[in-house]
């Protein structure tokens, strides 16, 4: 097992790798320049080719690229220019190792934005993870006992209506009426955990977190009732009921073991997913998670922020794919190797 | 004095968009603890379906079963669901077909075996390992209490509807219902389930049901038959009865499908023509004449019309069968027996 996750992050290394390298062509293949949009509206071309220079744009798209990784591994200094270093070394940004990167935009090394960010994407993450994990699977698991039932079909019926809102429509309408014209919550300002104590920060991440867990929730709501119907006619479910175990025994051990291992793949790629992925939610609530800070870089053309986004997303996803595989074997004593 | 289990006019009926299914349609049987009942018919018949209802398997939802159940005089029918929950595994077990898919992937034999114990006395985890293992043992499982805690997956297909055996058995059930036990097993391993279900039964003197469609399984270890068509019964009778002087034309065709190994290499298999009747619109009269070979030998359109009644037939009282036929004999010996069996035939002559 252990020689089987050191093998799976080693090939997630290589397919990071070929990520910054895609995302880096990607860039100077798009037909905007950047040099021209950081320098501005009155820019004669003198002025562009220096701001390419000092943003680095002018070298050959692999060399920039080798740099790069060369910053990941030791460490780099913005601007990189001995002399300037020698003469004035406060005007001189040193970004320790694993560098990605110094955001001219923002005036910040790309590790610092990521560093601002990912607690408050975590934190909104988490919420949202908890809440809709909880009331998708409970409701779906009720949906399904009473299937064909009017809660059944009450249940199916709001989560598909839920799941056709959009996000920023349930996100506006939280904060327009619960927060601002009710009151019934306080206008949600992001307070980390550190500063304001659990209990202020799991307050302000109420409405973020609910507002994705209404969508997914409604997703999960479904696929657990579908789950959980499936696993409801498969033939050891009846060998249970054959042997006269109680209907909650045969639900909750034989029934629901074997409905939620699919609903672990979905857990682990849709939170990963979401930990960039809420732009509209973080935009709405202007919380500055990952989302907002990937969508604020690509309207700038910032491209280390953007590639030290690629590079953090992906390693979520890759980590999360490693963890559900992992869980997989837990769970399914059919899949364990060795 | 009724039988041990009497089941008398069991109907189950579903009801779908387009009409009820009939699944079974008025089943009525005896079966005397120590017997083998041998319930065989095509796939869709009704077997497993009334074995489902004498469990209580059934969800209210979605059949409705009607008759009479009598386990030891009581009606299980009229039994409460939990009432019906506590017989269910401790006096009636059932013992499935395919023991890969009826038995939990996630959780090992043990743990199966042992829950089924646990539901029904009142012991510790412990206790209830060591019930499973001395069960693993008795169905002949090497070295029980390893095996007990490996997996369905790291079994055998023999092993494992061996370690089905031994859920099922657990709790000493007066009544033991095997569904297709030996579907899915190789021929070989098929011989040793039925001689343990054998060696087991008169270890315990249960009452066994054995559902199938091999008439070589019938023929191993059945005390009486009874052939399903359609959701009912149409022939019924002793295990040497059935085999030797079948009356129905639709046992005849069972017959005529089986290969015989032993015998002459010029008797024909003749499969059954067409396909078993949907259930949801049955055909008229007697359910088997539209694939009947023989309905031109009786009178009128009586086959088509009119439902024959399960009555005896030409031999024994007990002998029943549903057919229009007055000469079932003759019509079996001169036409049905020389096909299958030439050589019989030579041999009486």
């Amino acid at each position: 097992m252990l020689a089987y996750v050191i093998r799976r992050c080693f090939v997630g290394v290589i397919m990071l790798i070929v990520m910054s390298l895609v995302t880096f062509v990607l860039f100077f293949a798009s037909p905007v320049d950047p040099a021209r949009y950081a320098c501005g509206k009155n820019c004669s071309p003198e002025l562009r080719e220096q701001t390419r220079k000092s943003l680095g744009y002018d070298k050959p798209v692999v060399v920039q690229w080798t740099n790069f990784l060369k910053g990941v591994v030791q460490g780099r200094d913005y601007p990189d220019d001995p002399e300037l270093r020698a003469a004035a070394p406060e005007l001189v940004t040193h970004c320790p190792a694993p560098c990605f990167g110094y955001s001219v935009v923002n005036t910040k090394t790309v590790n610092e934005l990521m560093k601002e960010a990912f607690p408050v994407s975590l934190s909104i993450s988490i919420a949202a993870l908890v809440l809709w994990l909880f009331f998708g699977v409970l409701f779906g698991v009720i949906a399904a006992v009473r299937r064909g039932t009017l809660i059944d079909r009450g249940i199916v019926a709001v989560s598909l209506v839920l799941y056709a809102f959009p996000a920023f429509f349930i996100g506006l309408f939280l904060l327009k009426f619960i927060a601002i014209k009710w009151q019934w919550v306080e206008v949600p300002v992001y307070s980390p955990i550190a500063e304001a104590g659990v209990g202020a920060w799991m307050t302000s991440l109420l409405l973020p977190a609910v507002t994705l867990a209404v969508l997914y929730m409604a997703g999960y709501v479904r696929m657990t009732r579908a789950f959980v119907l499936e696993s409801m006619s498969e033939d050891y479910v009846r060998t249970a009921r054959a042997k006269g175990l109680k209907s909650g025994r045969v639900l909750f051990k034989h029934s629901m073991r074997a409905a939620l291992t699919p609903l672990v793949t979905l857990v682990g790629l849709d939170f990963a997913g979401l930990m960039g992925g809420a732009i509209i939610t973080e935009t709405v609530f202007n919380y500055n998670g990952l989302g907002k800070l990937a969508f604020d870089a690509n309207t700038t053309n910032d491209l280390p922020t953007i590639i030290g986004l690629v590079l953090l997303l992906g390693t979520f996803v890759i980590v999360a794919n490693i963890i559900v595989d992992v869980l997989y074997a837990v769970i399914d004593p059919r899949v364990r190797v060795g | 004095m009724s039988s041990y289990l009497s089941v008398r006019d069991l109907k189950v009926h579903f009801p779908t968009v387009d009409g009820i299914v009939k699944a079974t349609d008025g089943l009525s049987f005896d079966l005397e603890k120590g017997r083998t009942l041998g319930i065989v018919g095509e796939s869709g018949s009704g077997k497993s379906v009334s074995s489902s209802a004498i469990l209580g398997l059934h969800r209210k939802t979605s059949a409705q079963v009607s008759g009479e159940i009598l386990l030891d005089g009581t009606d299980l029918l009229k039994l409460s669901d939990e009432q019906m929950r506590r017989r269910r595994g401790k006096d009636v077990a059932m013992i499935f077909q395919d023991p890969l898919s009826a038995m939990h992937p996630y959780y090992t034999v043990g743990n199966q075996i042992g829950e089924a114990y646990r539901v029904h006395h009142n012991v510790s985890k412990k206790a209830a390992r060591a019930r499973a293992i001395e069960m693993l043992d008795r169905v002949g499982i090497p070295q029980p209490d390893r095996r007990v805690d490996d997996y369905p997956h790291q079994f055998s297909g023999g092993m494992r509807q061996r370690a089905m055996i031994a859920m099922g058995l657990i709790n000493n059930p007066s009544l033991l219902i095997a569904d297709e036990p030996t579907t899915a097993l190789d021929v070989t391993v098929q011989a040793q389930i039925l001689d343990l279900l054998q060696d087991l039964q008169k270890e315990f003197e249960s009452a066994v049901i054995i559902i199938t469609h091999d008439l070589g399984v019938i023929a191993e270890v059945a005390d009486e038959v009874l052939v399903m068509y359609a959701g009912r019964a149409v022939e019924v009778g002793t295990c040497k009865e059935i085999l030797t002087h079948p009356e129905m034309p639709y046992t005849w065709g069972l017959l005529s499908s089986v290969p015989d190994v032993s015998g002459d290499t010029n008797a024909r298999l003749i499969p059954i023509p067409g396909n078993p009747p949907s259930l949801l619109t049955p055909p008229s009269g007697c359910a088997f004449h539209p694939r009947c070979p023989h309905r031109d030998k009786v009178e009128g359109d009586l086959c088509v019309t009119t439902l024959p009644e399960l009555a005896p037939g030409t031999r024994t009282e007990t002998h029943l069968k549903r057919c229009h036929l007055t000469n079932p004999d003759a019509v079996y010996e001169r036409e049905v027996l020389p096909e299958i069996a030439p050589d019989l035939v030579e041999e009486e002559r």
